[in-house]
């Protein structure tokens, strides 16, 4: 299969996204209600700890809040901007979430960390800012589709060893922006919460209120359109000469 | 272990969750299959890219100013 030129990839891949769909499907579910908060919750919570200052907050100490606007809020502008892919509706969201967020405050139960819970309220708020910065540009909603489009690896060059070294930062930064701003929202947004921000399979299913075979089926996808992508720019010179050659040769 | 199994089991191969049984299975087609080696290579890599150049950091005065701002709205509004 490593010489073909049409591998069981091509073949297979909607068949392989499906497959792991209901792969994932059917390995026990993982409860998101972690347990241990239970115990946690028995513990009196460290003040300065996230918990603690959530206390404080619902004691009436607005001081507290702002600890937690300073200990998340470039995530969160990172998580939104990576969402809208507009750097003022970014900072119209991370207003609104954080507002949101202490308005309910009392109805945070402590099933999952505060953090997860702010990254929920502010990814709807992106997506609803989304929708309607669309619908006012009238832009068909079929761009939400989930596409299986750029899923079946097709590029098999290999990339150079230090792929980030053939551009300058800023220029790297641009292609970065640009490949990731192609997902469909849907994608982009696991992926950024899995890959970049680092939140677990189960907290990223719990911000999303996804399941976590749905979490891991638009990760895959996610991960795919990406590397694809980026291949076109980052792939070593030589291999892309070598496997052009090939495919004329065939 | 043929391609299309390879990539349902992509996944958990980067995310390092694969039982021992199951990793060396992804090894042995990798070694024997170019074009799934590449696939992991450069999509272990793509992850690697985003994670070392954070997109959309936030200036300090930008930070600040947005700060300032929530915290303000959170004293006039009060919580529900």
């Amino acid at each position: 299969m490593a010489n073909s030129r049409r591998p069981a990839h091509a073949n297979g891949a909607n068949a392989a996204a499906r497959m792991a769909h209901r792969k994932f499907a059917a390995r026990p579910r993982i409860h998101c209600d972690f347990p241990i908060m239970a115990t946690i919750q028995n513990v009196q919570p460290e003040p300065d700890g996230e918990l603690g200052l959530v206390e404080r907050v619902r004691a009436g100490d607005i001081d507290a809040y702002g600890q937690l606007v300073r200990m998340y809020d470039r995530r969160v502008f990172r998580i939104v901007n990576h969402i809208t892919q507009n750097r003022e509706d970014a900072e119209d969201v991370v207003q609104d979430a954080f507002l949101k967020a202490y308005q309910n405050i009392d109805r945070f139960q402590g099933n999952s960390k505060f953090y997860t819970w702010l990254v929920r309220i502010a990814v709807n708020e992106a997506l609803m800012k989304l929708r309607k910065r669309k619908t006012s540009r009238t832009v068909s909603m079929d761009d939400e589709v989930e596409t299986e489009e750029g899923s079946i690896p097709r590029e098999f060059a290999d990339w150079s060893p230090n792929p980030e070294q053939m551009y300058g930062s800023e220029e790297t930064a641009d292609i970065l922006k640009k490949a990731i701003q192609g997902l469909p929202p849907n994608f982009r947004t696991v992926f950024v919460l899995r890959d970049v921000e680092n939140l677990s399979t189960e907290e990223t299913a719990q911000a999303l209120e996804l399941s976590v075979p749905a979490v891991k089926s638009r990760l895959l996808r996610a991960r795919l359109q990406l590397r694809e992508r980026l291949a076109k720019y980052f792939k070593s010179p030589t291999d892309a000469a070598a496997t052009q050659a090939q495919a004329v040769a065939q | 272990m043929n391609c299309s199994n390879f990539l349902i089991e992509l996944t958990d191969l980067l995310d390092e969750v694969l039982d021992a049984e199951m990793h060396r299975e992804l090894d042995a087609h990798m070694a024997a299959c170019g074009h799934c080696k590449v696939v992991y290579v450069t999509t272990r890599k793509t992850i690697q890219i985003y994670r070392d150049n954070q997109l959309y950091d936030m200036a300090p005065e930008l930070r600040e100013k947005l700060e300032a701002a929530i915290l303000l709205k959170c004293k006039q509004s009060g919580r529900c």
